[in-house]
């Protein structure tokens, strides 16, 4: 009886101690802020970061990566595979096992029809999805039961995890939006700002570009979770005012992507309220090289189009230019922590990663060698050198935005030590990423010889990315200056392995094209790439449970966060 | 309320200097009042002393404002504190060579200071002026002659209601190219922005100015010099003009301060002079973030801004009062 | 003055009309794209696709008509359905903001409060401020207090927002701890409690904004009073026996009001406008940073209507100023 009693009360504080420990909502209201202001809460009408990531509180999609860029099962039992049976031999489809009893904030059941639901959303032509690309390749998605959804592609896809991957293609509900169809989306407000999700929180109160509370969600599947009952999500102001409310006051528990000065982070960290954390995805700080002439003397039609470019095709020239830059000290001043040195255009995933000889050192000497062996000399004494007469005098774009505007200044000094003149000027980032084709500014047009800017890809696959190289990607008028191969690099060799590449499904062999694709670039003039940049947030010390994922939404895993001692 | 009796001032130390004193111009007797002045004359000696400065003080001073230090030097020579710093912190970094301390970036304080002087002082009178010339003379005008009121009030709403940051954008893009081939970029961007900072600041001088034009016009003096046929142009400059100069006289000060910062926010907005041209409102922009660390670097431009437009304020205050034939004929 | 009155009242109906043409017009010539802020991984393809959804596609004149239309004939009746309960916008196309896809008044409604809570309060506390400071410089001349206030308020006038944001917040968040840095929106005054957290989060931007009002209007009016000052009609009053406190608060004051009516009638639009730079260093996000930020994602209806709404206001507090400087000074006629 004695020892009986015992073991029944072990069972019970086993058993009731996770429990207790556990308890949805027991922590009370996390503050969130993010210094650009969430303006939708559909991220498929908006596809901008900050809509993205406050949207994954509330919708989920079926599978997602983790912080080390792994595909994770979310919504349903395991991730198909080949090897599981979930993707078909000839890589035609895959059919996704949605998991059994989750429901919708609610209280209804989320079906498979729901999925397909989104699919159609998406794809409709007139609903302007942003995320319509997820969906590229796709023919049909079938239905055959209430939890089984089967993905039909039109070709053989050695990567299917674009549709409902990701915290960019989320399931929506279909009972919600099935209103909002096509050219119908943006009347739907009530639905793009009280989207019913089957995340942890639900959206209590949206207040666009400023402010969104949510609660907890009932109907979440994991009863004990999330331990937060509320959360505010703020938005708006600067990153530094971000990182002071997190940092130094500590009024708010988690900022989001703070691009500061690694003196100013450190600075703030001193108060000892809360810490940085960074993460590496793809994210590469580069200077694109002008493949084209962009004289101003051109006309509107040949300006940057006609090639080649007076003096930055000769390899000598843009490897001195490589050479004479100190990548170390740039990511010192510009990024610290959250940067690491690069030549690859393609980081991350690491395999893919290339590190020629002597990209982390600094060379001047070097680099006048190689200008003087080319012929490329001064020959009129005024400190900076001619090619076939024309001198070496470059015009440096950017956006507006200080630690660029810090990069440019150290890297016209370094120029003019191997006697190249640079000119620098900075864009305001709304005209220089707009696409409007009536502004000089804009990156596309790329009326400069050198232009900095950061790109990356989503998900861990680099293909199409890749793609951005390939010759008939090149902007120009005929294509109201569209494309993505803003260098307008143009080499037979590249555009060859990118063929290969689109046509390989083992990985191995993937990686290694990858790797001669990214060197390639490199030699051949296409860009000069500086900063590998991770992602810098920072939390509370108060706040447990945060792994930084720079894969997918940096809230993914919102519903394991919890206040810590 | 205003009482009968009033003379026309003017008029009458006209002919009082006519009478008495041919030889003594008007000018000298606004000189003698100014000097009289001592807030002005110090106001006066201060903006000379920052013009003086920040025109030849680059010329002797031994660092250059756009030269960074590279390689090892850079470590060695980014982040200097001022000099002054060693009288509480002896260990901190610096060195004589660098009066005020280098930048994040090893540039030096002083030059930048100096240099950044230049454009902001140049930019923040040329903007001002005109400013002030376009809004006086549409005050003026409007306030005066009651045919034109109606026009170029509903003009002055118009450039009220205009929203500035995408008339900058449309300027840049219809103008900027042209400008730069003509006169070159820097030049082009000078021109661009005070141009841009006069023609969407003049709304409230001119509203100011011809609320007191219309209250001046019904004076008896004016009258009085109306029907002798006094030509209106005539009036507006011996009349009406000297008895709004003081509203004139704040809106140039503010304006000064005003044109100053607004360059800061379009340098900010990335709309302002190339990345490596310091001015005072990007020296004090550019140094927020750092504020705690390096309080130096905000108070420097903060402090010079400040003066500048302190001693304006002055000068004009001494101006206004040597203008006013009461107060000088007192 | 009645008829005046009507008549510029009248005659602002076409000038509204082409201000607002003159304002569409500088939007569509401005470069910029609402796509800017999506990130370069979605292809041009997508965003094309996107700017059509937006009706881009559809050319100037119309969408400027659409506009007009929407914004004169269907948000009244939205307004009249939301006090009376009427139906007679159902179904009807509200102007939509590019960014939220959601009815830009609405946006504008949900934003006022917080505005003029801080931009008003700030404005009220200036003129409390700003008219006895400047009566009484002007008054006592190069007094101690006349220096002193003109050093405070040029230095206060010549130390932008940016800076002075920052550095009380610095102070009194950071080290002080004494106020929130960062402005609750979301907070409803019902209590004791909640009145004083208000008062707390509004005091930092109330005060640096007043700063800025301060100094501008003092100016004006001190140096208006010392013109009048210097009048005959003083030496007459005075000489007629009238108590000092009459001459100047009473016949003084009323002559020197005209141009600081002008300063303050005009500073009543940007009251609704918000101050960009103070909202952003606080996170007020009011009406400031609503602009600033359809500026910078190119929202061109939220601009279009946001700008039209100050112009309407700008041009009724002209007219308010025109109306009490004949008030003020009875010589002065319209007619």
């Amino acid at each position: 009886m004695n020892i009986k009693t015992l073991l029944m009360g072990a069972i019970a504080t086993t058993a009731l101690a996770p429990a207790a420990f556990a308890e949805r909502g027991s922590d009370g209201q996390v503050n969130i802020i993010y210094w650009q202001a969430p303006s939708i809460l559909n991220p498929f009408l908006s596809g901008g970061t900050k809509d993205v990531e406050s949207a994954s509180l509330v919708v989920e999609p079926l599978a997602r990566y983790n912080s080390s860029g792994e595909l994770v099962a979310w919504l349903v039992d395991e991730v198909p595979t080949t090897a599981n049976g979930g993707a078909s031999e000839d890589l035609t489809s895959i059919t996704w096992k949605l998991k059994k009893g989750i429901k919708w904030s609610d209280g209804s059941d989320f079906t498979s029809a729901d999925v397909k639901f989104t699919y159609e959303y998406c794809t409709h032509p007139e609903g302007g999805c942003a995320q319509v690309t997820k969906f590229e390749g796709v023919t049909s998605v079938d239905t055959p039961d209430d939890h089984t959804v089967v993905v039909n592609f039109g070709a053989p896809t050695p990567f299917p995890y674009g549709p409902f991957v990701g915290g960019e293609s989320p399931i929506l509900q279909k009972a919600q939006f099935s209103e909002c169809m096509g050219a119908k989306a943006p009347e739907c407000t009530e639905a793009n700002f009280n989207p019913i999700g089957t995340g942890p929180f639900a959206v209590e109160e949206f207040k666009p570009n400023d402010v969104i509370t949510f609660v907890a969600n009932d109907q979440y599947r994991d009863a004990s979770k999330p331990a937060f009952s509320r959360v505010l999500f703020k938005g708006g102001g600067d990153a530094t005012a971000a990182g002071r409310a997190v940092l130094e006051t500590g009024e708010f528990d988690y900022a989001w992507n703070l691009q500061l000065a690694p003196d100013v982070i450190a600075q703030m960290e001193s108060a000892g309220k809360g810490k940085a954390v960074a993460g590496f995805g793809p994210l590469v700080e580069r200077l694109m090289l002008n493949n084209t002439n962009p004289s101003p003397d051109l006309g509107p039609d040949d300006r940057s189009v006609v090639r080649p470019h007076p003096f930055l095709s000769d390899p000598a020239v843009y490897k001195a230019m490589s050479m004479a830059i100190d990548r170390e000290l740039l990511v010192e001043i510009g990024y610290g922590k959250a940067g690491k040195v690069t030549c690859s255009w393609v980081p991350a995933p690491e395999a893919y990663a290339i590190s020629p000889e002597g990209c982390n050192v600094q060379d001047i000497a070097g680099a006048n060698a190689m200008l003087d062996a080319a012929g490329i000399t001064d020959t009129d004494g005024d400190g900076v050198r001619e090619k076939d007469g024309v001198p070496l005098k470059i015009l440096y774009q950017t956006s507006t935005n200080a630690v660029r505007q810090d990069f440019q200044a150290l890297i016209k000094q370094w120029w003019s030590e191997i006697g190249i003149e640079t000119e620098l000027r900075n864009i305001n980032a709304s005209v220089f990423f707009g696409g409007d084709p009536g502004s000089p500014d804009t990156f596309q047009k790329f009326y400069a010889d050198v232009e900095m800017y950061a790109n990356t890809f989503n998900g861990t696959d680099p293909q199409s990315y890749f793609g951005n190289g390939l010759c008939d990607k090149a902007p120009s008028p005929a294509t109201q200056w569209q494309g993505e191969n803003i260098s307008r690099f143009c080499d037979e060799e590249f555009d060859a392995l990118h063929a290969e590449l689109s046509g390989t499904a083992d990985m191995a062999k993937r990686v290694e094209i990858g790797q001669k694709l990214n060197t390639l670039v490199f030699e051949k003039g296409g860009m000069i790439p500086l900063v590998h940049r991770g992602r810098l947030s920072a939390h509370a010390n108060t706040l447990g449970g945060i792994d930084l994922n720079v894969w997918d939404s940096e809230l993914w895993n919102i519903a394991d966060w919890h206040r810590a001692e | 309320m205003t009482d009968a009796a009033k003379q026309e001032p003017l008029q009458h130390s006209n002919a009082q200097q006519e009478a008495d004193r041919p030889t003594r111009s008007q000018w000298r007797d606004v000189w003698d009042q100014f000097k009289s002045h001592r807030g002005a004359l110090a106001g006066g000696m201060l903006f000379l002393l920052i013009c003086v400065g920040v025109i030849f003080g680059p010329l002797v001073y031994w660092n250059d404002a756009q030269y960074l230090p590279t390689g090892r030097d850079f470590i060695k020579l980014r982040d200097m504190r001022p000099v002054y710093h060693g009288l509480w912190d002896p260990s901190a970094k610096m060195n004589w060579a660098y009066p005020l301390g280098t930048d994040n970036l090893g540039r030096d304080t002083l030059a930048r200071l100096m240099f950044g002087g230049r454009v902001s002082l140049a930019v923040g009178i040329a903007a001002m002026v005109l400013a002030l010339l376009l809004g006086s003379l549409v005050g003026v005008l409007s306030g005066y002659f009651k045919k034109l009121d109606g026009l170029l009030m509903r003009l002055t709403d118009l450039f009220l209601a205009l929203p500035l940051l995408p008339m900058i954008l449309v300027a840049a893009v219809l103008f900027r190219e042209s400008l730069s081939k003509s006169i070159g970029p820097e030049g082009g961007v000078f021109v661009l922005i005070v141009c841009l900072i006069g023609i969407t600041s003049w709304m409230p001088t001119a509203r100011i100015v011809r609320g007191d034009v219309l209250a001046i016009k019904e004076r008896e003096f004016v009258l009085a010099a109306r029907s002798i046929g006094t030509k209106p142009g005539k009036i507006i400059s011996r009349h009406i003009l000297p008895n709004v100069l003081s509203p004139i006289m704040v809106s140039a000060t503010l304006g000064i301060a005003t044109a100053i910062i607004t360059e800061s926010a379009l340098s900010f907005l990335g709309f302002g002079f190339p990345p490596d041209f310091p001015t005072w409102g990007r020296l004090l922009n550019d140094a927020v973030d750092r504020m705690t660390l390096f309080p130096e670097r905000v108070l420097w431009p903060g402090i010079l801004i400040s003066l500048t437009v302190l001693s304006v304020n002055y000068l004009g205050d001494g101006l206004r009062d040597a203008l006013d034939p009461r107060i000088r004929g007192r | 003055m009645l008829t005046f009155t009507i008549r510029r009242l009248i005659l602002a109906v076409p000038t509204l009309l082409f201000i607002s043409l003159v304002i569409f017009l500088l939007l569509e010539l401005a470069p910029g794209d609402p796509m800017a802020q999506v990130p370069l991984t979605v292809p041009p393809e997508v965003k094309e696709k996107m700017r059509l959804a937006l009706g881009l596609g559809e050319p100037v004149h119309i969408r400027f008509w659409k506009w007009l239309v929407q914004f004169f004939w269907i948000e009244p009746q939205v307004l009249l359905d939301h006090y009376f309960g009427t139906t007679f916008s159902e179904g009807d196309l509200r102007v939509i903001s590019w960014q939220t896809r959601s009815p830009v008044m609405d946006i504008v409604v949900q934003r006022l409060p917080q505005t003029l809570w801080v931009v008003g309060t700030a404005y009220v506390v200036a003129i409390l401020i700003a008219l006895p400071i400047g009566i009484y410089s002007a008054y006592r001349q190069y007094s101690w207090f006349d220096q002193m206030g003109t050093f405070v308020s040029m230095v206060g006038f010549s130390v932008p927002p940016f800076f002075s944001g920052v550095l009380v917040i610095v102070i009194f968040s950071v080290q002080l701890g004494w106020f929130p840095s960062i402005y609750d929106t979301t907070l409803v005054v019902d209590s004791w409690d909640s009145f004083v957290k208000q008062l707390q989060q509004m005091i930092m931007p109330v005060m640096v904004l007043a700063l800025q009002i301060t100094a501008q209007l003092s100016r004006f009016m001190r140096a208006s009073m010392l013109d009048n000052l210097n009048q005959d009609y003083v030496r007459t009053a005075r000489a007629k026996g009238l108590s000092e406190y009459i001459v100047v608060m009473v016949h003084v004051l009323r002559n020197s009001m005209i141009p600081v009516v002008t300063v303050i009638a005009l500073g009543i639009p940007s009251i609704f406008g918000g101050a960009i730079i103070t909202e952003q260093v606080f996170k007020v996000n009011g009406i400031g940073q609503l602009l600033i930020g359809a500026i910078q994602a190119n929202d061109l209806p939220m601009v279009q209507t946001l700008t039209f709404i100050f112009a309407v206001l700008i041009v009724l507090f002209n007219l308010i100023a025109d109306v009490l400087y004949g008030i003020l000074d009875p010589r002065i006629r319209y007619d």
